[in-house]
């Protein structure tokens, strides 16, 4: 088990040594192997998560390990999805580097099985893990697009054109990644709350009971839903876009682990 | 010898200036020069190229030393200069110097603008008139097609044609970058300068959506709104249409600015932020210098495309110093190739390649046949041998035959470009 896991992350930082040396490269076929890398290591990492599932029993979506696991496995499967349907140039050197340092964090955090209390055994928590992860994948993606919106952006504003310019795409191709990633994303992240609410009731008996990483969810998800109406009626696009979305990845991290360990409550035990 | 039969003899910008170029200017039909190029005893192969930088004639033969001197008397037929001075302003090269020039030539190192994309296209168009005119043989058709491939490959491996190299240029390509396609955005032109038209004109050959012409004398912008099929306004509607188009380029002769920071600053927020990008070509500048710290606008006056540009030349010049390093690399595989297209290379290719499939074949049926005699084997190896020339014996005197008797050189390296083919003699050595 740990040996896969390893394994699927030694993999990880193949495809991201691959898509950084095709960034400053730009040879074709080390961008063709790259993604290929990059695939094969997606799949390594959804084997790894079906064995897990099938060694503890349940779920694995309860310990740190497993839900920064999955929140790298979700990242990779939204950038390949991506791919899939339209390409944003020099994306991976971006995001594969993300994917890999979650990775390590996974690897360094503890990678025991917790057993689940009764109260948690329920159909919920798939559901509500799995899809809040998901659209953490999202915003990331969408943040290492507003990372690029800025790069590129400072380069044509100051009239120096360095490493980036011509290596990252236009500036419009960019805010519409972002965009995108956060109409995908934002009705994900809706959802994650609205099922955790549903589940919560089920097993605690009440919707809402205001911990802390309920909190944080609700200011993660008043951010988003800020910058897209803001976006629909002032116009917030491109540069304020680009920072809004850094400045919600923030929160999704914060909601992610400082709560967990700055602040405690009832998720503390879950990822 | 036979790469010694391609000769190159031409005049470009380098070579003769524009008073004696343009007298050599041919009309657009190649059809009569090809033909008088046939003509002249020596010319197997010909093809026939024509541009505003360059005339040149690329042919294979035999006796290059007469039929240049007539190439040479065909080329400045409308000078009336005398040979002497007809050698002056052109250029020969014979060889793999000619292999060597028509490669630079197709990869647009020998242009004017190192880079420049037109002179591939031109060259295949060339070619293809040529084909079509049958004055094209193995020789030369190889030759094209390799100089067509290195210059792709060039296009590929390098930057060189990447960055773009005249300010018009610069400033479209800024605005691909900022807004990536163009067809859905719009430019207005405020004044009616020289260089302002050009960038219109390169914007709308890259697809640009919308055209609208702003200019003091109504006029005058209708006519230049007319040749980009756009719409025409005065000066005084300046500021309504800027909240609706997406690149501005100002060149009036105004010597006060005509657009100010605050008046920007309060039309991007009726714009919603979409993104505003101002080039400023005119000299003194239009457009307030402070316009560039708003956000999501980008302004460009006239010295910073000049930089744009002074950088991308330097890029160029780099990545010509790296193509040319290609060159050399295809220069000699067509020279390889040139060698293979004799008698006795290709007799011993295919020889080789008979000998290593008898090999091969023989090593597997012996390797099933466990108890035979040491005779028995020795019959086998001898049949082996037997097929093996007996089927070479055929194509072997074809290829010798035709030397002589069938015709004169042209048609002995059809034969053999023939015989390679079938055979697939070339898989390894030339072809990519």
């Amino acid at each position: 088990m740990t040996l896969l896991f390893h394994f699927t992350l030694f993999v990880y930082g193949l495809a991201t040594a691959a898509y950084l040396v095709y960034f400053v490269s730009r040879n074709k076929m080390v961008r063709t192997a790259s993604r290929s890398i990059l695939l094969g290591a997606g799949g390594l990492h959804t084997i790894y998560l079906v064995a897990r599932y099938v060694e503890v029993g349940h779920t694995p979506l309860t310990s740190n390990h497993e839900a920064v696991s999955f929140f790298a496995w979700s990242v990779t499967w939204a950038f390949l999805s991506f791919r899939w349907r339209y390409q944003v140039k020099n994306f991976g050197a971006f995001v594969s580097p993300l994917v890999a340092v979650l990775m390590l964090i996974a690897a360094f955090s503890s990678q025991e099985a917790i057993s689940l209390p009764p109260a948690l055994q329920s159909l919920w928590l798939p559901v509500h893990a799995s899809v809040a992860i998901m659209a953490n994948g999202f915003m990331a993606l969408a943040f290492c697009g507003g990372l690029m919106y800025l790069l590129q952006e400072r380069e044509i504003k100051k009239k120096k054109f360095g490493v980036f310019y011509d290596r990252l795409p236009s500036l419009e191709a960019l805010d519409n990644l972002n965009q995108h990633c956060l109409a995908v994303g934002f009705p994900l992240l809706t959802l994650g709350i609205i099922t955790g609410s549903v589940w919560a009731k089920q097993a605690w008996g009440s919707y809402w009971q205001w911990d802390p990483k309920e909190t944080w969810s609700l200011i993660t998800w008043l951010i988003y839903a800020a910058i897209l109406h803001q976006r629909l009626t002032v116009g917030w696009r491109r540069r304020r876009a680009a920072i809004m979305a850094i400045v919600g990845f923030s929160a999704v991290l914060f909601t992610l682990w400082g709560v967990n360990y700055l602040l405690g409550g009832a998720h503390s035990y879950a990822g | 010898m036979l790469a010694d039969g391609i000769v190159i003899i031409g005049v470009n910008h380098k070579t003769a200036p524009v008073a004696i170029r343009e007298k050599l200017a041919f009309p657009e039909d190649c059809g009569v020069p090809l033909m008088t190029l046939m003509d002249i005893d020596g010319c197997d192969e010909c093809c026939f190229l024509s541009t505003c930088n360059r005339v040149e004639v690329v042919f294979s033969g035999r006796d290059h030393g007469e039929a240049s001197r007539a190439v040479r008397r065909f080329l400045f037929s409308n000078t009336g200069l005398s040979d002497e001075e007809a050698q002056k302003y052109s250029y020969f090269y014979q060889g793999r110097d000619a292999v060597d020039h028509l490669f630079k030539v197709a990869a647009s190192l020998d242009s004017m603008v190192v880079g420049e994309p037109q002179i591939l296209g031109q060259l295949k168009k060339a070619y293809r008139d040529a084909a079509e005119h049958k004055t094209t043989g193995v020789i030369l058709n190889r030759l094209f097609h390799k100089s067509f491939s290195a210059a792709k490959r060039i296009r590929t491996e390098t930057n060189i044609g990447g960055s773009a190299v005249s300010i018009s240029f610069a400033a479209v390509q800024l605005a691909k970058k900022i807004f990536g396609k163009l067809e859905d955005k719009s430019v207005l032109l405020v004044g009616a300068g020289e260089m302002a038209e050009l960038a219109a004109e390169h914007l709308v050959s890259q697809g640009i959506g919308r055209v609208v012409v702003a200019n003091r004398t109504l006029e005058r912008a209708a006519k230049l709104a007319q040749r980009f099929n756009g719409t025409a306004v005065g000066l005084t509607e300046l500021l309504d249409k800027l909240a609706d188009v997406d690149i501005l380029i100002s060149s009036t002769g105004a010597t006060d600015l005509i657009l100010r920071k605050d008046e920007v600053k309060s039309i991007m927020r009726q714009r919603h932020n979409r993104p505003l990008f101002l080039i400023d070509i005119a000299v003194p500048r239009d457009l307030d210098p402070e316009l560039n710290d708003l956000d999501n606008v980008y302004l460009y006056d006239i010295d910073d495309l000049k930089n744009v540009v002074d950088i991308n030349k330097a890029e160029r010049e780099k990545e010509a110093s790296r193509a040319e390093g290609i060159i050399a690399e295809e220069v000699i595989k067509f020279g390889q190739w040139l060698e293979s297209m004799e008698v006795v290379p290709t007799i011993t290719a295919l020889r080789q390649k008979a000998n290593a499939i008898r090999d091969s074949e023989l090593a597997k049926t012996m390797g099933n046949l466990k108890n035979i005699t040491p005779q028995e084997r020795k019959s086998i190896e001898m049949m082996a041998n037997a097929i093996v020339n007996k089927l070479l014996h055929a194509p072997m005197s074809f290829i010798k035959g035709g030397n002589g008797a069938n015709g004169g050189c042209e048609h002995r390296q059809v034969n053999l470009d023939l015989l390679r083919q079938l055979f697939d003699l070339d898989r390894d050595s030339s072809d990519e």
